[in-house]
């Protein structure tokens, strides 16, 4: 796996460059939107763009909680993220009800829980030593449970205004305000993992566990930290969603666990963990938006359009998902 | 399945000594078929025509097709691998089998091509997987997610809503009985007399052996590329045959039939002792971790909880069934 060597390194080659996984999603976002242009003239104007950015917003911001844990290596995914989502919008829109008032209170109150959440899955996976897939796995359906309990399946509570604003409108230079919010997780995340003393633990435990644990980290802390990151930045994303589509409905999240996952690996961090970034994962969540739109403009029935968005991602990871080979 | 690899006890030793050397890891499907047991317990208490053998071939008939599919699903993590595509190979081996029994006219000779066609779909839809994620490399996630998009995406292209039939002869026979046996139990014993003569294979010992430690059966000389392939392959050819029964089952298509499969079946496995990681494992835990997730489903529907508690403590047994079972196993 030679682009692994060079993502966390200086790339010097052409070839070492034009092979990282930044480049190929770049490139990938680039021809998508030529593409796109030719096909449906318009795909590519300012205000099209925005739109896609921000729909590509709510996928990133996820994307960056299932980032952490999958950096955090020993198997780490969060599955649980699509009901982490649908509760956090519905938490947060209940504690709302549409009051401007109240949107600091629902934003901190849909935070705590879905950190929490996040926390006891931590607990899982490091005390019971449950593989993650499995927690999570079984969290999503306890969720999924609870939205029940909590709904009755009728969709409730109501997104502010201001919030609704926020989301979908513009607040500066014709920029919605989520899209600030993204970059500034995107600076954040990338100062947290290559500047801070825990951003370089998750590294180390996903590198090489025993090496970190012998080199005094304290590895089960870390790791429950990181579900709970992952829980909170998916209350975060519900909370987002709730601003977006004004109400909310039992299986909101759905939509996002799978997706979440793969844009981490399109942006270049192996599931294996301990190589990676969040820059790449933000490159990945847009190409999978617009490759998402590219296929709705293209017009074809929906079977059509799964298809081609099946292959598309198995042509994504000939390029650069691939594994090490078997070697004497 | 490894119990075969243990030596067994000579009728010497003690029972203590038997017990003594008794090691849960080798037998790990033995924690599945005490929770399934005391689930059988719960659910006489509380449904008591359970034991009527009418009542307990439905049960079969809706069990089976999770059974069968966490069969397939076993061997892929056997193999340290996993297959996210089992839902869509249902779907579309489902819709594959019915449209083609419709359009032929639903003849014997249709009904024969519909079956062995859904077969072979399964198989094929396998094998392909094998081939992206063993031998061109891509990782077992991403990758049977992507091409379960794109089975899914062929079903829809198939049959776009749910609909046609099957004659009537298919679902007749499928709930009726054959040589005096119901059906049901007639695919039920032959999945499980053909999983016991795999078991004893030099595939399965290879596939033990790959997913527990790839690197070293590789540099042994085994071909790990030919048994992952195979377990996928494996893997289809088991989702089609629940696919099949599903045919029988509702006698009809639907190309969103086996949504819930791929997520469940994972469950089952992994109730069934099977490690994620590979390596350990057999399929009697996935046959026993089916029917526990098909009992959790029935006990709590017979314990009358109001509609809306039913999926919050389904949620909550499953979790704490899989984290107990990891949790003992572990020790």
């Amino acid at each position: 796996m030679a682009q692994t060597a060079q993502f966390n390194g200086s790339v010097t080659t052409l070839r070492g460059l034009a092979t990282r996984p930044l480049t190929l999603a770049l490139a990938a976002i680039a021809a998508m939107l030529i593409v796109g242009e030719l096909l449906s003239p318009g795909f590519a104007a300012p205000s099209q763009i925005i739109s896609q950015l921000t729909i590509a917003a709510l996928l990133g911001i996820v994307a960056a909680g299932q980032n952490l844990v999958i950096l955090g290596g020993r198997e780490g995914i969060d599955l649980s993220v699509g009901g982490m989502i649908s509760l956090g919008a519905l938490v947060a829109g209940n504690v709302m009800q549409a009051e401007n008032a109240a949107i600091p209170l629902a934003l901190a109150v849909t935070l705590a829980v879905t950190f929490t959440l996040g926390l006891a899955n931590g607990f899982g996976v490091t005390i019971m030593r449950i593989p993650p897939l499995v927690m999570t796995l079984g969290m999503y359906g306890v969720i999924q449970g609870a939205l029940v309990v909590l709904t009755r399946g009728i969709p409730s509570g109501r997104a502010a205004p201001l919030l609704n604003d926020f989301v979908t409108n513009p607040v500066l230079l014709g920029i919605p305000g989520i899209l600030f919010v993204w970059v500034m997780i995107g600076i954040g995340m990338t100062v947290f993992l290559r500047r801070t003393a825990f951003g370089l633990k998750i590294f180390a435990i996903g590198t090489n566990e025993e090496a970190a644990a012998l080199a005094g980290i304290s590895v089960r802390r870390t790791r429950v930290i990181l579900f709970g990151l992952s829980g909170m930045f998916a209350g975060l994303t519900g909370f987002l969603v709730l601003g977006y589509t004004g109400n909310v409905f039992v299986g909101v999240g759905d939509q996002y666990i799978l997706p979440s996952i793969i844009a981490v690996v399109i942006g270049g961090t192996s599931l294996a963990g301990g190589t990676g970034g969040y820059i790449g994962t933000m490159a990945g969540a847009v190409v999978l938006v617009l490759l998402q739109s590219i296929l709705t403009t293209l017009n074809i029935d929906p079977s059509g359009r799964q298809i081609v968005f099946g292959a598309t991602l198995l042509g994504l990871m000939l390029l650069y998902g691939r594994q090490r080979k078997l070697r004497m | 399945m490894t119990e075969h690899a243990k030596t067994a006890p000579s009728n010497h030793t003690s029972l203590t000594q038997r017990l003594r050397s008794f090691d849960l890891r080798r037998h790990t499907y033995l924690l599945s078929v005490v929770f399934f047991l005391i689930l059988c317990g719960i659910n006489i208490a509380l449904q008591p025509s359970f034991l009527q053998p009418g009542v307990m071939v439905s049960n079969l008939s809706t069990f089976l097709p999770l059974i069968l599919v966490s069969i397939g699903q076993t061997y892929v993590i056997l193999a340290s691998d996993i297959d996210l595509s089992v839902g869509s190979i249902v779907s579309l081996v489902n819709v594959a089998t019915v449209s083609i029994i419709e359009g032929m006219g639903g003849t014997g000779g249709a009904i024969a091509l519909g079956l062995t066609t859904g077969l072979g779909l399964g198989i094929a839809a396998g094998l392909f997987n094998g081939l992206c994620v063993a031998l061109l490399r891509f990782q077992p996630i991403v990758t049977t997610f992507a091409t379960g998009i794109i089975f899914a995406g062929l079903a829809l292209w198939i049959l776009p809503q749910a609909g046609k039939q099957v004659p009537a002869t298919v679902w007749q026979t499928y709930g009726g009985s054959i040589l005096g046996v119901q059906t049901v139990i007639w695919v039920l014993t032959l999945a499980v007399i053909f999983a016991l003569v795999l078991a004893r294979t030099r595939f399965h010992h290879a596939l033990l052996a790959t997913g527990g430690q790839m690197q070293s059966a590789f540099q042994t000389g085994l071909h790990v590329l030919r048994v992952r392939i195979t377990a996928y392959a494996l893997s289809g050819l088991f989702s089609a045959l629940a696919a099949l029964c599903l045919v029988g089952e509702t006698a009809s298509g639907d190309p969103l039939l086996g949504t819930g499969y791929t997520l469940s079946s994972i469950s089952a496995v992994v109730l069934g002792g099977t490690a994620l990681s590979g390596g350990i494992g057999g399929f009697i835990g996935s046959v026993f971790g089916a029917m526990i997730l098909g009992l959790i489903d029935n006990v709590i529907f017979f314990a009358r909880l109001p509609f809306e508690y039913q999926g919050l403590v389904q949620g909550l047994i499953v979790l704490l069934a899989l984290a107990g079972g990891v949790f003992v196993s572990r020790r």
